[in-house]
């Protein structure tokens, strides 16, 4: 019998990013439902405790990283979840490539549809909660750096759930107390900018979050798929 | 479950693997096929453990499941054309593959619109396309018609004169020349 010739590493991430890419396109929900719910958090801060400006600016960074966190948890079930169910992560696992290249092609496509959209929205939110005007840059740079954070270890956590039936609750045990680092730092980071300080030091730990969790993370991930199919 | 269970297949081999509900059958295939750990023994392919050299045995391996890996997100080319993309095989022919399995004029039909035999046959679809020489299959015929197993068995010959060999286990009688098919029966047991 003839030898198959494998698909060269690249060709296989590129190969998933693209699939996952079209799948969250066709399933709009999948962008959008996170999306909304870190705007409606966002905007109902004021609603709720009043438009003095500068109590709002005060609490402005902590509303928004709060809520990318809990919008990134909303979209975690989607990574793993429906391949489980319909098989395909099996087929996945089962193909002849490493799996971390395969985990972290997903990863790195559910953060595409779910994390980089919030870069995006998060200054215009800001402009509501009177964030103070020399923080804007830290905000963009701390969710840049931080939001792949959240799909990174957030993968772990599904992967380890993917398998039981109401693992919604048990992700989010899991996956909060690991994104704390990442809220206080990155919190940190856009108060001190506030004062026109320099803020590079808790961006230069969020940045060895972010590389840590990027080389360390797609292997965490493939072991606990492999006990979770098992 | 099972144990004391010793057996070699070779190239060539169609081997059916037979029992009541509940028997172990599920848990064999996905041990040969390295997806769960067996409790106790080992899986050798080439005289070397399947877990040793995990991406040179799953390059050699085909394995279909109870659930097709059919994304209803996708048309059925689509999702054709990533399983053979994946297991590094040529797209190209996807169209004329699909026409094989009956499928031709749902190309671009979204699987979430097909029915269960039809997903079934998007993901048997590869075999027409596969290179490796191991197939092991759990279930294949479920939900596909009478003239549909006559193919797939008549394909199962193929490959396995050619050089390969199918690991299947089905509850219906297979048509095939008895003395082709080798069998494992497993026997339910109670504790």
């Amino acid at each position: 019998m003839p030898e198959q010739n494998p698909l060269s590493y690249r060709a296989a991430f590129n190969l998933i990013i693209k699939r996952d890419l079209k799948i969250a396109f066709r399933h709009s929900d999948d962008i959008v439902n996170p999306l909304l719910f870190f705007i409606i958090v966002v905007t109902l801060f004021p609603l709720g405790i009043g438009p003095e400006s500068t109590t709002l600016a005060r609490i402005a960074p902590g509303i928004i990283w709060v809520a990318a966190l809990l919008s990134t948890l909303l979209s975690l079930d989607r990574l793993f979840k429906s391949d489980h169910g319909d098989g395909s992560l099996e087929q996945m696992l089962l193909s002849p490539h490493p799996v971390f290249i395969l985990v972290l092609a997903k990863i790195i496509a559910h953060w595409l549809v779910t994390g980089l959209p919030l870069i995006f929205i998060a200054p215009l939110l800001a402009v509501l909660l009177h964030l103070n005007e020399n923080s804007y840059g830290a905000l963009m740079l701390t969710l840049a750096l931080g939001t792949p954070i959240l799909s990174l270890l957030g993968a772990i956590g599904v992967a380890l759930t993917v398998g039981i039936k109401k693992g919604g609750v048990l992700l989010s045990l899991l996956v909060l107390p690991l994104y704390i680092p990442v809220l206080i730092f990155a919190t940190s980071a856009i108060d001190t900018a506030a004062m026109n300080l320099p803020y590079s030091g808790q961006l230069a730990i969020i940045a060895a979050l972010f590389f840590g969790s990027l080389t360390l993370a797609p292997f965490a991930v493939s072991a606990a798929l492999k006990v979770s199919t098992n | 479950m099972f144990e004391q269970l010793n057996t070699e297949i070779q190239a060539g081999d169609i081997v059916q693997v037979e029992g009541p509900n509940g028997a172990g059958k599920t848990s064999l295939l996905r041990i040969l096929a390295g997806l769960s750990m067996p409790f106790e023994g080992k899986v050798l392919f080439k005289n070397q453990s399947i877990t040793a050299n995990r991406e040179g045995f799953h390059q050699n391996l085909l394995y279909l499941g109870h659930l097709p890996g059919v994304k209803g997100e996708m048309t059925a080319q689509e999702n054709l054309e990533f399983n053979l993309e994946l297991h590094g095989l040529n797209k190209d022919d996807a169209e004329q593959t699909l026409e094989k399995v009956n499928l031709l004029g749902f190309e671009d039909a979204l699987a979430s619109h097909l029915s269960a035999g039809q997903h079934r046959r998007i993901a048997l679809a590869k075999l027409w396309q596969s290179q490796a020489p191991i197939w092991i299959l759990d279930e294949p015929f479920t939900a596909i018609d009478k003239l549909g197993v006559k193919k797939l068995e008549q394909l199962f010959v193929e490959h396995a004169a050619k050089g390969g060999c199918v690991i299947l286990t089905t509850h219906q009688d297979l048509s095939l020349d008895p003395e082709l098919v080798k069998k494992i029966t497993l026997t339910y047991r109670f504790y």
